[in-house]
């Protein structure tokens, strides 16, 4: 079943690679829209796009390859090469101010496949537009805005994939809408959605883990509890200055009742988000995300499981040389720099009073290389110290990784 | 792709795979870490080696997976990290037997407190009137040639009358073998029961005991040589296989012995001069050597652990009233004291030492010792500072 589903994509979308350049026999590029402020939530569509003639249909996808080398402590699995994924996506527009777009993930060489959204937009006002679907549920900017071509490096952060299990995604519907006057544009979301389930405190890390409940298929299908998770973002941007969000996502992620019975209290877990992104000194961009999290994990359980978990990224990109380079007319090089960190236990042991640790901080400096602006070519050298749970010496990881992500 | 793009990515590729050797972290030396096998061992037993490596540290049980209902971690790693000493996060509690009639709580979930419950069970507190030990987790280093140490051997250092009159006696812990276990060929039983060797009281026999007991008394997992549930009682089908068992047990045989730092260092040698002096070795025996053994590598061979394997008299400041198979609730054994200076490193940079972690150094555990240690511990005291601190610096070496 995959096979087939991948071989049906690639007879779309094989055409598709060869309309690499602007025009090609069967399709031309969409042009892009880059009058208008786009936030984190335009992400979806903010995307390159091939049409073919005249039809209403507009595909597009990306493609992620690196390699790697790292060694922790000293103990090395040698030099591997990764596809991470391969994503497809097609948007429609089916009438005026209906829109539908999905996107299409192929993990690890195909052997996952998912569908990361899948959505219908419906427009009755620019404040006031429907949306539903299997939706990307708006919790600080990774998650929407994850393209592999759009960032410098290899890796996605750590926190946006741990804390925040991105692409976190779920059939729900919604409502979003922007507003904007000169330079400034303000916009919110707010969905409901179905969501976590208990995996996320049992599970085979010993730790809280969020991204354990995406394994869980049939959340596609059912919700786990009943209770709906419900997503609130809102964004404000400045043309010159920044764009700012502050997210919600809160919901109840065990079985509190079964065939009628009830079994537990409700154990709600929250997550908080801010994030920013801005261009500063002319041509510095800067982009951040930080998340704080909140499970109710029972007292009668153990404390690997934490109840608070948070971290965040800092990206720092700076252009070093833009124009001409190997024949490329538009290209530009970068160097660029993130630091992260996630704690995935934020409290003190009973027993000892002491602070529980199980955390991780990771440095990665990187270059990387546009040959156009859908195109990176990167290397990153990334230095990662994991601390247990008991503080005891970290484990320190470190070495190169070097890829390539591109649009087509 | 662009045949330019090409060059450029292979060019760079190569680049960065000629400095990775160099801007990576290097391996610690192999004194600095106690996990690794023992040398000598055959490639199969190398591949066994590394898949007990896998079940005991990496393998987290759920509750799909068995978990529970009741229990009290979720791995052999969360309380053996690194194969080193626990804390008083990883510590366990067993309660119900007060002298050698054995335990009186079995029906209330004895001997072991099961003090964590998947969600929607209760887990288990101590009964009323029941007394109780907490037991920090001990290394896991060089077991394969504690467990090896002949019966004989073990009965020839035990002094049960004190007849030479050292005010040390020393007494093995003889207890009921369960029935999926078949004595070593060359045990020396007393009335029908054996001597048990591993365990702060010494309570279990071999290294397939302890593992059995472990998985389904600290993590709620059922096998085939104990195939019911903690929490119910009742018999239930087994939740690991016997092979990931026995390769368990296999890893904690070859796991390596603790390696000796700084040997020659002057303090240090005078620190091991001064430990023989104060009688320290009476109970905490530098050399001991092991049988034959089917495994090649362990048969044979001399090691130093610093230990008897046998009961002592601790004094009332160490009594808390709970005991397991012949042993008093006084007696404990002799623990190893190899790998005492890497201790830290799995205990959160502190040491947590004696049977529950009460002594957070060195010189506390010293000074904890009573009953038949208390000549040795009176003479440490006597000692000058810098007499104290080669005595320690010695230990730190272990
Ligand atoms: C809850 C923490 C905990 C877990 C989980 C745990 N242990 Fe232990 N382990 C201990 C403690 C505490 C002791 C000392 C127990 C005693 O004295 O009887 C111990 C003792 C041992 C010993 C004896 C060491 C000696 O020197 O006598 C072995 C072997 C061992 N454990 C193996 C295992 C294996 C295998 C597992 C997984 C199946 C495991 N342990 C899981 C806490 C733990
Ligand atoms: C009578 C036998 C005996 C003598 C003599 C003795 N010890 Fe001990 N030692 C023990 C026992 C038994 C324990 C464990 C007590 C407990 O767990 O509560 C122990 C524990 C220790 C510990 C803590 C080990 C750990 O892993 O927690 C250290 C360190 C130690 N002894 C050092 C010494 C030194 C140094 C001397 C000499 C001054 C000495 N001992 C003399 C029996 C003895």
């Amino acid at each position: 079943m995959k096979k087939l589903l991948l071989l049906f994509m690639l007879t779309i979308f094989g055409p598709a690679l060869y309309g690499q350049t602007d025009t090609s026999f069967f399709f031309t590029r969409v042009k892009q829209d880059s009058s208008k402020l786009k936030l984190n939530m335009d992400a979806v569509y903010n995307r390159p796009f091939l049409q073919m003639g005249k039809l209403p249909v507009s595909l597009g996808g990306y493609l992620e390859a690196n390699s790697s080398y790292f060694s922790t402590d000293g103990i090395s699995e040698g030099l591997s090469f990764q596809l991470p994924r391969l994503t497809m996506f097609m948007s429609a527009s089916i009438r005026q101010r209906i829109k539908f777009m999905t996107e299409i993930e192929f993990e690890e060489g195909g052997r996952e496949i998912n569908i990361e959204f899948a959505a219908l937009d419906l427009e009755f006002n620019p404040l006031f537009n429907l949306r539903g679907g299997v939706i990307m549920n708006p919790i600080g900017s990774f998650n929407q805005n994850h393209d592999g071509p759009k960032w410098e490096f290899v890796s996605r952060p750590i926190s946006s994939t741990t804390i925040i299990p991105s692409t976190w995604s779920n059939v729900g519907f919604g409502l979003f809408g922007k507003y904007s006057k000169k330079n400034w544009v303000w916009a919110y979301e707010a969905y409901l959605s179905n969501g976590f389930d208990d995996k996320i405190i049992n599970n085979n890390q010993n730790r809280t883990w969020f991204p354990a409940s995406k394994a869980n298929r049939e959340r596609f299908e059912e919700s786990f509890n009943g209770v709906p998770l419900k997503t609130l973002k809102m964004a404000i941007k400045h043309r010159k200055i920044a764009e700012i969000g502050v997210s919600w996502m809160g919901g109840v992620y065990n079985k509190f009742r079964d065939d009628g019975l009830v079994l537990d209290k409700k154990r709600p877990l929250n997550f908080i988000a801010l994030d920013i992104n801005s261009t500063i000194l002319k041509d510095t961009y800067l982009n951040g995300e930080w998340v704080w999290a909140y499970v109710d994990v029972p007292d009668t359980y153990i404390q690997q499981f934490g109840s608070r978990q948070q971290g965040g990224f800092l990206d720092i990109v700076q252009p070093i040389k833009k124009g001409k380079m190997l024949g490329w007319s538009e290209s530009v090089l970068n160097v660029a720099l993130r630091l992260e960190y996630a704690d995935y236990n934020v409290g003190n042991f009973q027993e000892l009073g002491l602070r529980i640790a199980d955390h991780v901080y990771a440095l990665v400096p990187a270059i990387s290389f546009r040959p156009s602006a859908q195109t990176v070519v990167r290397a990153n050298y990334r230095y990662e110290r994991r601390t247990d749970l008991l503080r005891n010496p970290a484990s320190q990881t470190a070495g190169f990784q070097f890829g390539f992500s591109t649009y087509f | 792709m662009n045949s330019r793009l090409l060059i450029f990515t292979i060019l760079l590729e190569a680049i960065l795979i000629i400095s990775c050797e160099r801007i990576t972290p290097r391996v610690p030396a192999d004194d600095q870490i106690l996990d690794g096998p023992i040398e000598g061992l055959t490639s199969a037993e190398k591949t066994r080696f590394l898949a007990g490596d896998v079940a005991f540290n990496d393998e987290i049980f759920t509750s799909e997976t068995g978990l529970g209902s009741v229990f009290v971690a979720t791995s052999c790693g969360s309380c053996h990290a690194g194969d080193g000493k626990g804390t008083l996060f990883t510590t366990l509690t067993r309660f119900g037997q007060s002298d050698d009639t054995g335990n009186k709580f079995l029906h209330l979930g004895g001997p072991q407190l099961q003090n964590r419950a998947i969600p929607g069970y209760t887990p288990e507190s101590i009964p009323a009137g029941a007394t109780f030990s907490r037991f920090t987790p001990p290394a896991n280093t060089g077991l394969g040639f504690i467990e090896m140490v002949t019966d004989a051997d073990i009965l020839a250092m035990a002094d049960p009358s004190d007849a030479d009159k050292d005010g040390i006696s020393g007494v093995p812990n003889y207890g009921d073998l369960p029935s999926f276990l078949n004595p070593l060929p060359n045990a020396v039983p007393k009335n029908g029961r054996y001597i048990h060797r591993f365990g702060k009281k010494a309570a279990a026999y071999s290294l397939l005991h302890q593992t059995v007991n472990a998985y389904s008394q600290d993590i709620g997992i059922s096998s085939s040589f104990a195939p019911f549930d903690v929490y119910s009682g009742l018999e239930i089908d087994p939740e690991i296989s016997t092979l990931t068992i026995n390769n368990v047990v296999f890893y904690l045989q070859t796991l390596k012995a603790p390696i000796q730092r700084d040997q020659n260092d002057p303090q240090v040698k005078q620190g091991k001069q001064t430990f023989i002096e104060l009688g320290c070795e009476s109970c905490h025996k530098q050399t001991l050597k092991t049988g034959p053994s089917q495994i090649f590598a362990l048969s044979n061979k001399t090691f130093h652990a610093y230990t008897d394997l046998l009961l002592h008299e601790m004094g009332g400041g160490l009594d808390d009233g709970y005991t397991e198979g012949s042993a008093k609730t006084s007696e404990w054994r002799t623990p190893p004291l190899w790998g005492l200076g890497l201790s830290p490193n799995s205990q959160g940079g502190q040491y947590f030492l004696m049977h529950d972690g009460r002594a957070r150094s060195i010189e506390q555990a010293i000074e904890m010792h009573g009953g038949e240690a208390t000549g040795s511990k009176n003479r440490f005291k006597q000692l000058a500072q810098s007499e104290q601190a080669d005595l320690i610096k010695f230990l730190k070496s272990l």
